[in-house]
């Protein structure tokens, strides 16, 4: 109880530097494009188009709402690279104030944060809107979307945090990270569906964190069944040890980041 | 004498970077070396056993040549680094202006930046709402208010760094070469702001590279060479042997 009242007293002492991360990183976001704010939901969409003509064709045949299929995977996937990525950087971007000012360094990392954050709530209208169009059923179980939408959002920002971490000490991981995540992305069945493939392999899929979340959403949308506890645990397995990493290393590192900034 | 209280002890302080990490090197080279048993790195203390104490309204003036550590021992005073020797005691909050215009963001406007700016300082919305006009005005920038930050001359973001931190009246200043700019007739107005705030109970320490500023402000001087400290205590005698020694590296 303590750790969670210091902790709150840390958030409230630091909540008008964080508002005013959160707008700066928003201004200079959306700075000198036309379209501003709309590209949240434009970029997206156009990248659905592009997959759906591209792979309806090949994996779409004899699927019901292949449409649905692809767009859960790709929203899912969109929010964890956009939340990574950021993420990565939120360190370095600050590097000139880190190396003067004496603040938290996190709170960089949540900043960026909360702008991924709207980019993928603007994306989640859309895609109910597409949702209900498409004639899928809506149900009560929607409402458990929440689970994995709270705990991916918890695995981007545990992710984060190492990635920031390893960024401030080897540049190299952005070109890596650039790979593993195309590697991911194909690993998470996004277009196809893994039922061609043996159920052991299908078990292996779980291995990738992203693809359970994105197995949680297509149960609830596409097959309107609630998940099994094993997923359960394994969504909040994955955003906890994430988080937890996380905040060992930050700690660790925590004045060591200066040295190689 | 009850008002006189230490409020910065410094005890010892080392700083240890070091040289050719993996930051230089690269994650390849670096696994290469490291399997190899090649790898080594190279230590560079950039401060070394440097002592020191300030009770409540002095100014220390902090002086040496390039790279003698000054920068690096703000840093650990500010909470920014953590001495890898000695220990350090602070008491009081800390309003640090290290160098100018850093932290800032050229994309933002001016009004933008000082919020942030008093957001990073530790100040709170109602605060930056009531002293908004009052820093803008300090720093002269009322017609700048909507300008891009990056669109302002040096001197004006330095004289918007500084009204920033001066208008909070902090317990403990850090400057580091912030005096030294602006127009003259600015540079008046700051060296009267700070003795202000100095009067006002405040501690300060200050790095410069003017003699005669040092001079005229500080009631303590640090003298550091090559991160070693070469003398602390009374201002007069301390700047007599610093300038003796200038001259003689000239030579």
């Amino acid at each position: 109880m303590n750790i969670l009242k210091e902790l709150l007293l840390r958030l409230k002492k630091n909540q008008f530097l964080f508002e005013e991360l959160v707008k700066r990183d928003f201004k200079k976001k959306y700075k000198r494009t036309i379209l501003g704010m709309l590209w949240s939901i434009l970029s997206p969409l156009l990248q659905l188009i592009v997959m759906s003509i591209v792979f309806t064709k090949f994996f779409g045949r004899g699927m019901d709402h292949y449409t649905i299929y692809l767009f859960t995977g790709n929203l899912l996937f969109s929010f964890f690279k956009e939340s990574t990525v950021n993420g990565m950087h939120s360190l370095m971007q600050n590097a000139g104030i880190i190396k003067k000012i004496n603040l938290p360094k996190y709170i960089f990392l949540l900043s960026k944060e909360v702008s991924s954050c709207i980019n993928f709530g603007l994306t989640l209208i859309i895609y109910f809107l597409f949702v209900i169009i498409d004639g899928v059923p809506v149900t009560w179980r929607f409402i458990l979307l929440l689970y994995p939408i709270l705990f991916m959002l918890l695995f981007n920002i545990g992710f984060g945090f190492i990635l920031s971490a390893l960024f401030v000490l080897f540049k190299d991981i952005q070109y890596l990270y650039d790979v593993f995540t195309l590697m991911l992305m194909y690993l998470s069945a996004i277009f196809y569906t893994t039922d061609v493939f043996s159920p052991a392999v299908q078990k292996l899929f779980y291995c990738n964190p992203v693809y359970a979340y994105i197995s949680y959403f297509r149960q609830i949308v596409l097959e309107q069944t609630v998940p099994s506890v094993w997923l359960h645990l394994l969504c909040a397995v994955y955003a906890l040890a994430a988080v937890g990493i996380g905040c060992l290393i930050y700690k660790k590192l925590n004045y060591k980041f200066l040295y190689y900034m | 004498m009850g008002n006189e209280q230490t409020k910065i002890i410094a005890n010892d302080i080392s700083v240890r970077y070091i040289l050719g990490d993996f930051k230089e090197v690269g994650l390849k080279d670096f696994v290469v070396q490291k399997l190899k048993g090649t790898y080594q790195r190279n230590e560079f203390w950039a401060v070394k056993n440097v002592s020191f104490q300030l009770k409540q309204g002095e100014l220390l003036g902090i002086i040496g040549t390039n790279g003698a550590g000054k920068s690096t021992l703000l840093k650990v005073i500010s909470g920014i680094m953590i001495p890898t020797g000695g220990t350090l005691s602070v008491q009081g909050s800390i309003a640090s202006l290290l160098e100018l215009g850093s932290g800032f963001d050229g994309e933002l406007t001016v009004k933008e930046n000082a919020f942030l700016r008093g957001a990073m300082l530790g100040y709170t919305r109602e605060f930056m709402n009531d002293t908004y006009r009052r820093i803008l005005e300090f720093a002269e920038l009322e017609e700048f208010e909507n300008h891009l930050f990056k669109n302002l001359s040096s001197g004006m973001k330095s004289r918007l760094a500084f009204s920033i931190a001066c208008l909070v009246n902090p317990e403990i200043l850090i400057l580091d070469e912030v005096l030294s700019v602006g127009d003259g007739a600015f540079r008046q107005k700051s060296e009267d702001k700070m003795m202000e705030i100095i009067k006002g109970g405040a501690t300060t320490l200050l790095v410069s590279h003017s003699l005669a500023q040092i001079r005229r402000l500080s009631t303590k001087v640090l003298w550091l060479d090559h991160g070693k400290q070469v003398a602390f205590g009374d201002t007069a005698s301390i700047c007599k042997e610093y300038e003796e020694f200038l001259k003689s590296k000239k030579k």
